[in-house]
């Protein structure tokens, strides 16, 4: 347990509490506006085949890339019509959970 | 053969039979910190109290060559024995004997001696340490498995269950100690997931060692599986012994009395706590301050801190507390302090322990993170548990008691039977910061010093509402008592409610938010 200067602040209703953090508490995760223009991967693995070129304009529901993951093949779509604008893996690599693999932006 | 002739080859099949895996590795699990299986035992129960049976049940498989192999014992030691003169059924997995592994025959030892732990309404202690399933004997041991866990399941809220993990614990094979009342592990020595490290790493390329994976220590204070954690197996024995002397043996019992104590320590149950609702304090010094002798035997010490559970004494009877820890996380409730005290909460109702609640929080914990985890569903537990307990119900209100949280918390809406308060308590829908930034929003706004407006009315909020009167007036809040009278006051309440019998409506079960 900390010391009293080493208090940490919670803030519950405007009101501030002197008290001590978890580790579990400093570890959790900070929420992202998630940005639909990243393709990310969802589950670590690694890239079979990329499918598009950057500049590339697909309909919706287009494959892009393979990522291989628990020994099955991934079919990564577009979400919506839209532009490949970069594209940040190569065929072979592997990727972590998360990793920007694609960005797109969408096209009326 | 003559009788003595009889009787020395007895012994000298057992005595077999007692070698286990054979001396070398026995000294393999002794280099460890690992006693054997059958030392793990007789550490645990009395002296001279245990007998084993099944000693000569031989295995079952008969593929890839193993009809060829002896195992003595099919890896397992089951018996019986008393702990403080208290009887307990036992099992403890044999490492040294195929890797501790589960085929057939082991499992049905351990499900007659957890048969006859249920029939005889005594509790279980399972002693895992085991590799897992022996892939020799194919599906026969996942039938295994499913006949533990069915009796886990059966026995749960009848018979207390204990788990202890002294070893790897993997797979399938988790889903026993997961579905017994408690689980205690060892630093170093206790593993327990799902999915190892190898595969994790071949599939995810994840690289993670097992105790980081799934150590003592992962468990006990991050996943909140284990509920007991030690520093070596001997200081875990001592827990086990400490545990069983807090827990009656069956559901149709009291725990046992012990001779009444009176607190020793002396300092002023009033300093230990601020009188600013803003600063922190132990709570744990307030409980030992009010139970026998000051002993306060805690559960789930690093899971979820910000909620303390455990046991206490109060007049030589084991009373169950759950309390607000604002040393920690300000003692607000989220998703995993909701999980640890809903269980406890129905832990002490199935075993007929009734429980004490001391409250001093400031709400649920704010966050996306939170309401994404689902704090809902999670926080609905507390409210389910306190509200379907039949048991002695007490709280006493120390200084915060907001909104939602106010309710959880064993309030007289749950038909608490007892609710105390300190006359620094406050009873109110929000601290008096939030509720004035709200209710006196325009004034604020539109005064000439907003901030200075917002003090004069932050303190208004706190003269009318900040105190336990309120409640008070309208009987929500039984007594307003002071700090120093709260054990005496304890003590009448769980005096006056110790033949408390209210009928519940008929049901199968009840749909709790799990």
């Amino acid at each position: 347990m900390a010391d009293k200067e080493n208090y940490q602040v919670i803030i519950v209703h405007s009101a501030k509490y002197q008290t001590t953090y978890t580790k579990k508490y400093m570890n959790r995760k900070v929420w992202v506006e998630p940005n639909f223009n990243h393709i990310n991967s969802y589950i670590p693995g690694t890239i079979i085949e990329v499918l598009v070129k950057e500049g590339q304009i697909l309909e919706k529901g287009k494959s892009i890339l393979l990522l291989e993951a628990m020994k099955m093949y991934n079919n990564v779509q577009m979400p919506f019509k839209g532009k490949i604008v970069k594209i940040n893996v190569v065929k072979g690599q592997m990727v972590p959970k998360n990793f920007l693999m694609i960005e797109i932006e969408p096209v009326k | 053969m003559s009788l003595k002739r009889n009787i020395l080859d007895l012994r000298k099949r057992k005595d077999q039979v007692r070698l286990g895996g054979g001396e070398e590795a026995i000294e393999k699990q002794a280099a460890m910190g690992k006693l054997t299986a059958r030392a793990r035992i007789l550490a645990i129960v009395d002296e001279g109290s245990f007998h084993e049976y099944d000693m000569f049940v031989e295995h079952a498989g008969t593929d890839f060559d193993m009809g060829k192999k002896v195992l003595a014992g099919d890896g397992v030691v089951i018996g019986t024995g008393t702990i403080y003169s208290s009887p307990v059924c036992l099992f403890a997995q044999d490492f040294t004997v195929a890797g501790g592994s589960l085929g057939l025959s082991h499992a049905r030892k351990i499900t007659k001696i957890m048969d006859h732990a249920l029939k005889m309404r005594v509790p279980l202690i399972g002693i895992n340490d085991s590799g897992g399933a022996r892939i020799q004997e194919g599906v026969n041991s996942l039938a295994g498995y499913g006949e533990i866990f069915f009796r886990n399941t059966l026995s749960s809220g009848v018979i207390p269950q204990i788990s202890v993990i002294l070893g790897p614990c993997a797979g399938g094979a988790v889903y026993s100690p997961a579905l017994t009342d408690f689980v205690f592990v060892v630093e170093n020595i206790s593993k327990m997931f799902i999915t190892g490290p190898a595969v994790i790493k071949s599939v995810l390329g994840e690289d993670i060692s097992m105790e980081a994976l799934g150590g003592a220590r992962v468990h006990a204070e991050i996943t909140g599986n284990a509920h007991f954690f030690a520093l070596s197996e001997k200081e875990c024995f001592e827990q086990i012994k400490t545990l069983i002397t807090y827990i009656p043996w069956n559901n149709t019992q009291k725990a046992k009395s012990f001779p009444p104590k009176e607190p020793k320590i002396k300092t002023k149950i009033e300093n230990i706590v601020p009188i600013d609702a803003r600063l922190p304090y132990d709570i744990r010094e307030v409980i030992r301050s009010i139970t026998d002798s000051s002993v306060f035997f805690e559960i789930m010490e690093l899971f979820a801190a910000n909620i303390v559970i455990g046991f206490g004494r109060m007049n030589g009877e084991t009373v169950g507390f759950v309390a607000n820890q604002p040393l920690v996380l300000a003692g607000v409730l989220d998703c995993d302090s909701s999980d640890k005290a809903a269980r406890f909460i129905r832990y002490c109702n199935a075993f007929n322990i009734p429980i004490v609640t001391l409250e001093d929080m400031p709400g649920y914990l704010p966050g996306v993170d939170q309401e994404h985890a689902g704090v809902i569903r999670h926080g609905a537990k507390i409210l389910y548990a306190y509200s379907e307990a039949t048991v002695p119900k007490i709280t006493v209100i120390i200084r915060k008691a907001y909104g939602g949280g106010y309710i959880a918390m064993n309030s007289r809406h749950l038909r608490a039977d007892f609710v105390f308060a300190w006359p620094m308590a406050e009873i109110a829908v929000m601290g008096p910061e939030g509720a004035a930034n709200i209710v006196f929003r325009k004034e604020i706004a539109e005064a000439e010093d907003p901030e200075a407006m917002r003090q004069q009315k932050i303190q208004e909020y706190k003269d009318k509402f900040a105190n336990p009167y309120v409640a008070a007036s309208k009987g929500y809040i039984d007594e307003v008592i002071e700090p120093q009278e709260t054990r005496k006051i304890l003590l009448h309440a769980l005096q006056i409610s110790a033949n408390k019998d209210v009928p519940a409506p008929a049901k199968k079960h009840g749909l709790p938010p799990f």
